[in-house]
């Protein structure tokens, strides 16, 4: 047995190490704290009507996603398309949250890439972005009816992403819920 | 000697004269955050508030050391919930609240952290364990290892 020791000490080494470098990808995604509570108050103008002003409340009955992305954010580029094609075909509204950027640099984002939201608001200071967690855009938030945030996801949306894990949450929502997209 | 001096005085000055401008755009780059603090403790508490929160951008650093955009944002707030009147572990408890426990540099002692406050003091302990067996084998004369002196 002894003799085994530096065989399995070895062994469990590369195994810890095997799982715990594997997953170090993930590892950089911090879990929110937010998950399963009540999305946060917030009061922001419509991007390209700043007089206009909604609220937390105004947007409840119906669940949607909320997309925190800005002209200035090169991943937010290259899930573009993949925003796009889920404000098409998705189950939902996709909203935008404008994070911290230029009313202008994002309106010419726009025309050049296209606009997928239905609504988007404008955070231009960052702190509804903080008080939702944001540290990194792009982010995507889904919300329920009743206003919980029931899953996020931090990074760029891949088309498999969006498959296992965005579509599988909304699909867990409860249906009763569910507005009509 | 001095014809060289003739020579390298003028250009020393233009040199200098060069600088100048560098001088004028020096400072602005540090002026970026004008945090202006109302007393010089206020400024202490803000410091050691600071160095104890994960900037969530670069992980491994802290709100102070940090340039991300996202540090300047959560220093302001900081600050903000100081003077709210916000005792530091309610400042910390507002960002916990959105960033989890995670934006504590010392993470709080609870059940899922038991492993990590107390595993060093388990492998210090087993170390010691084996150091103790391996030093008594020793002077005890184990047959192996006086086979090999």
């Amino acid at each position: 047995m002894k003799r085994f020791f530096p065989l399995l000490s070895f062994a469990g080494l590369a195994v810890l190490l095997f799982f715990g470098l594997g997953n170090a990808d993930r590892k950089q995604i911090v879990p929110s704290p937010l998950i399963d509570r009540q999305a946060p108050a917030f009061q922001l103008p419509v991007l390209d009507q700043p007089e206009r002003l909604i609220s937390r409340d105004e947007l409840l009955g119906q669940a949607y996603l909320l997309n925190v992305w800005a002209s200035w954010c090169p991943p937010c580029r290259l899930e573009h398309n993949i925003v796009t094609q889920l404000a098409i075909d998705g189950p939902l509204p996709v909203y935008g949250l404008n994070y911290k950027d230029e009313p202008d640099d994002a309106q010419r984002w726009l025309q050049t890439l296209g606009n997928p939201y239905a609504l988007i608001l404008a955070d231009r200071t960052g702190r509804t972005s903080i008080d939702f967690g944001v540290y990194g855009a792009p982010e995507t938030f889904l919300i329920d009816a009743a206003g919980h945030i029931r899953y996020k996801f931090v990074g760029p949306l891949t088309a498999e992403t969006v498959e296992h894990e965005l579509l599988p949450a909304i699909a867990a929502l409860d249906t009763g819920q569910r507005g009509s997209p | 000697m001095i014809g060289r001096m003739r020579i390298l005085g003028p250009t020393l000055l233009i040199m200098a004269l060069l600088l100048i401008p560098l001088l004028l755009i020096a400072p602005s780059g540090a002026a970026d955050e004008p945090l202006e603090f109302l007393s010089a403790q206020e400024e202490q508490r803000f410091n050691r508030l600071i160095e104890e929160l994960r900037c969530l951008v670069c992980q491994n650093q802290n709100l102070k050391d940090s340039d991300a955009p996202l540090a300047k944002d959560l220093r302001l707030q900081v600050l903000e919930q100081m003077r709210a009147g916000n005792d530091d572990a309610a400042v910390k408890q507002f960002l916990v609240e959105r960033y989890g426990d995670f934006v504590l540099y010392r993470p709080p002692v609870q059940s899922n952290t038991y492993l990590l406050w107390l595993g060093p003091v388990f492998l210090l302990l087993l170390g010691g364990a084996i150091v103790y067996r391996t030093v008594r084998r020793h002077r005890d004369g184990d047959p192996d290892r006086e086979g090999v002196q």
